[in-house]
């Protein structure tokens, strides 16, 4: 009997210090991360979680791809609905209206102040902080992945035409492109025309040109804000991209032809693109043995006083609904992704670019762009930097802009297949997409973006 | 006399129904009560709310004239694509039953179509009709810019009807043959004895007694184009040029799901499923009554 008891007295001893002895060998406390990145890029997250789940012992983050940005966007939103959703999640650059009237996430600025952590916001570059901040300044999520489109220029084309520069303005593009193709050059530049190119074509030019893409202040002023791309100096530029076009100037690339425009640049079957200087990694790996380029700042008219390019890419937002434990967990893994050594690890291993200055110049200093392959990836910074950003060119913040993009592409194919004027397709364009608009402001009566 | 089974009580032949019913309610009913909800309210992506519209979005859709273009687009999709894959079907069908040498080899290699996804093998066609780089680029060769699926709205719009046929051939392949195989052997003999050529024996035999599997088919075929078709139109064209290829399956994807627009897809999804009721029952009323069931 007194052994049994003995036994029993042992057991609830041993028990009391396993239970004391577990803090000392806590579980991590682990949280989701989404995003919508894949392949290589999707492996280089990978490694980014890794880092930190190993740099600290008391968070895990469990890094999931969605493989692209629309199904994380609505993988996310069907797991919002099933109360399953991920702690943080990467949106891309178009969803920020669409996530700041969700009322389904944390604010970045207030989640990290609430965990003690000090971010310098002014730290960002403006052009990059503004896309994704409120009206008011205040930062809603992160920015993480950002580009911003660059001219790819073949320098080997242009020496034989006598250029050792890019061009600057698209009236010299325009005779640069007709001596190319004398030259002997079948296909002196490459464009594609789906919803992507809405971005360097439309967003990216009217920003350049400080011309607005809709009304409000592009939509950060309201929802009520409306498209008026039909009458601003994007109308020139489309008419000019389809003389050239026409002329044989400009050749149209997409996967579904057979070859893409960056894939056509880099085998040197056409001597210019417009694309991100994501893409510059990609060029560099798959370009033909010998081929000199480069990349430039986008070209503007003649007489244009350039302002600040867009950035391109996704954010972190944190949602709502979760743990105290985990938003800590989430605050430690945007503070480590903030850190410039981060930056430099993410920016060497993805074409993506620096977003905080105090990041661009660590990189710098550690020589980064001085060298080959890296060597041109600076100009996106010039570029995202070359003006304060004004009213306009802050971003574009349009509820389903996804469908708008949608629409661009088709009315720049009917344009372009002749099926109707570029003043046609521009106005229809503008039709449509205010109707999408009309339909967004709708859904959400009574709300504001703040 | 007829000898009939009854149940003593009807509670009982409920409670055998019970769980049948339930999967019918929970994977059909429900979730279909749950899109004529949404259609007729505006729903906001995130759950926030929603507000009571009535009939406004099939207002908007029907007075879209990008959503008549769809209509039309899926209409000709449907057309073209179930008059190839059953003619063709058909036509080797016909000749695979006459034990032509090699005819098992067929059999066995033509069923094969239908076990391919539709996104792999959109995949293939993708390259197969790649105006630069893949088979036509020899076509575009001594013809400069005849096929160009990637502005021509007509071009998009074969290649996706050339990608679905292809996959339904197989499909509709297999009930040919099977329709063929069932027809008694000493009919064909018979006439074949009494002088009747190939053509006629097909015309005036073989002909009449498949019509219950051509009909069956062209319900399916034409239910499949416009429900299957997706995988294939999101690979090849996503809906492009200008909207030629966007057929009715596709757009309630993209509105839905890339613009988030959950509302209006629900009202189109409601539309097609009344589209394709009705043009079931119109097959049913009007092409059934040449069919002679044996």
């Amino acid at each position: 009997m007194t052994i049994i008891k003995r036994g029993f007295a042992a057991l609830a001893a041993g028990a009391l210090s396993t239970a004391l002895a577990v803090p000392a060998f806590a579980e991590p406390v682990k949280f989701d991360f989404w995003f919508g990145l894949s392949g290589d890029l999707a492996r280089v997250v990978d490694t980014l979680c890794k880092n930190f789940n190993e740099s600290q012992k008391d968070y895990e983050v469990v890094c999931t791809s969605q493989g692209n940005y629309d199904a994380t966007l609505q993988n996310t939103i069907a797991a919002f609905r099933a109360g399953k959703q991920p702690t943080v999640v990467q949106v891309y650059d178009v969803g920020t209206a669409t996530m700041m009237l969700s009322g389904a996430y944390k604010p970045a600025d207030k989640l990290m102040e609430e965990n003690g952590y000090k971010i310098d916001y002014s730290d960002y570059f403006p052009g990059i902080a503004r896309y994704y901040a409120t009206s008011k300044g205040e930062m809603l999520s992160f920015p993480f992945n950002s580009s911003t489109a660059l001219m790819y220029w073949n320098k080997d084309a242009f020496a034989k035409i006598g250029k050792t520069e890019a061009p600057k303005t698209w009236e010299d593009v325009g005779a640069d492109l007709k001596a190319l193709k004398d030259a002997g050059y079948e296909c002196p530049m490459a464009i594609n025309i789906s919803a992507n190119e809405s971005w360097q074509l439309m967003e990216q030019f009217s920003a350049l040109h400080n011309q607005p893409v809709a009304t409000k202040n592009n939509g950060y002023d309201g929802l009520d804000a409306r498209l008026e791309v039909n009458k601003t100096k994007f109308v020139q530029y489309v008419t000019d991209l389809k003389k050239w076009y026409d002329a044989g100037l400009i050749k149209i690339k997409s996967k579904d032809l057979g070859q893409d425009m960056v894939q056509a640049f880099a085998t040197g079957t056409c001597q210019v693109i417009l694309t991100s200087v994501g893409d510059h990694g990609t060029v560099g790996r798959t370009q033909k043995e010998g081929m000199n380029w480069d990349v430039a700042e986008l070209p503007v008219y003649a007489g244009t006083e350039r302002k600040n390019s867009l950035v391109g890419g996704a954010s972190l937002w944190v949602l709502s609904g979760k743990s105290d434990a985990e938003y800590k967990g989430a605050a430690a893994f945007l503070n480590f992704i903030h850190d410039p050594k981060t930056a430099l690890f993410w920016s060497t291993n993805t074409g993506y670019i620096p977003v905080t200055k105090s990041g661009f110049d660590f990189m710098k200093s550690n020589g980064f762009y001085d060298k080959a392959p890296y060597k041109g990836r600076e100009v996106a910074i010039e570029s995202l930097t070359a003006s304060e950003p004004t009213e306009i060119t802050r971003g574009v913040r349009l509820g389903n802009f996804t469908q708008i993009r949608a629409e661009f592409g088709t009315q720049m194919q009917a344009i372009f297949a002749n099926k109707v004027s570029v003043q046609e397709g521009l106005d229809t364009l503008v039709k449509n997409g205010d109707a999408i608009l009309e339909r967004f402001q709708q859904t959400y009566p009574g709300k504001t973006l703040p | 006399m007829e000898k009939r089974v009854t149940f003593g009580r009807w509670t009982i032949g409920i409670l055998f129904a019970v769980p049948q019913l339930f999967l019918i309610f929970t994977f059909f009913y429900w979730p279909a009560g749950q899109a004529v909800y949404w259609s007729l309210t505006l729903q906001q992506p995130w759950g926030g709310g929603n507000i009571w519209v009535g009939l406004d979005n099939f207002r908007s859709i029907l007075a879209n004239a990008d959503y008549w273009n769809s209509i039309t687009a899926s209409m000709i999709f449907a057309g073209i694509s179930t008059g190839l894959a059953m003619v063709i079907a058909l036509v080797l069908a016909a000749l695979t039953d006459r034990q032509l040498a090699g005819s098992w080899l067929y059999r066995v290699v033509l069923i094969w179509p239908y076990g391919i996804a539709a996104p792999a093998l959109a995949l293939a066609f993708r390259f197969i009709l790649a105006p630069e780089a893949g088979f036509m680029a020899v076509v575009n060769k001594f013809w400069p810019g005849l096929w160009d699926p990637g502005l021509d709205g007509a071009d998009a719009m074969a290649s996706i009807i050339i990608a679905f046929s292809w996959k339904y051939v197989g499909y509709n392949f297999i009930f040919f043959l099977a329709a063929f195989q069932a027809i008694p052997r000493s009919l064909i003999e018979a006439a074949a004895m009494d002088g009747s050529g190939v053509i006629r024996r097909f015309w005036d035999i073989q002909f009449p007694l498949i019509t219950p599997t051509i009909f069956f088919l062209l319900v399916i075929n034409i239910t499949e184009s416009f429900q299957d078709s997706f995988g294939i139109v999101d690979i090849m064209t996503a809906g492009g040029p200008a909207n030629a290829t966007n057929l009715m399956v596709y757009k309630i994807y993209s509105d839905g799901f890339k613009g988030l627009d959950y509302s209006g897809a629900a009202a189109q999804s409601i539309i097609l499923m009344l589209l394709i009721v009705a043009l079931t029952i119109v097959q049913f009323r009007f092409i059934e009554r040449r069919v002679h069931y044996r």
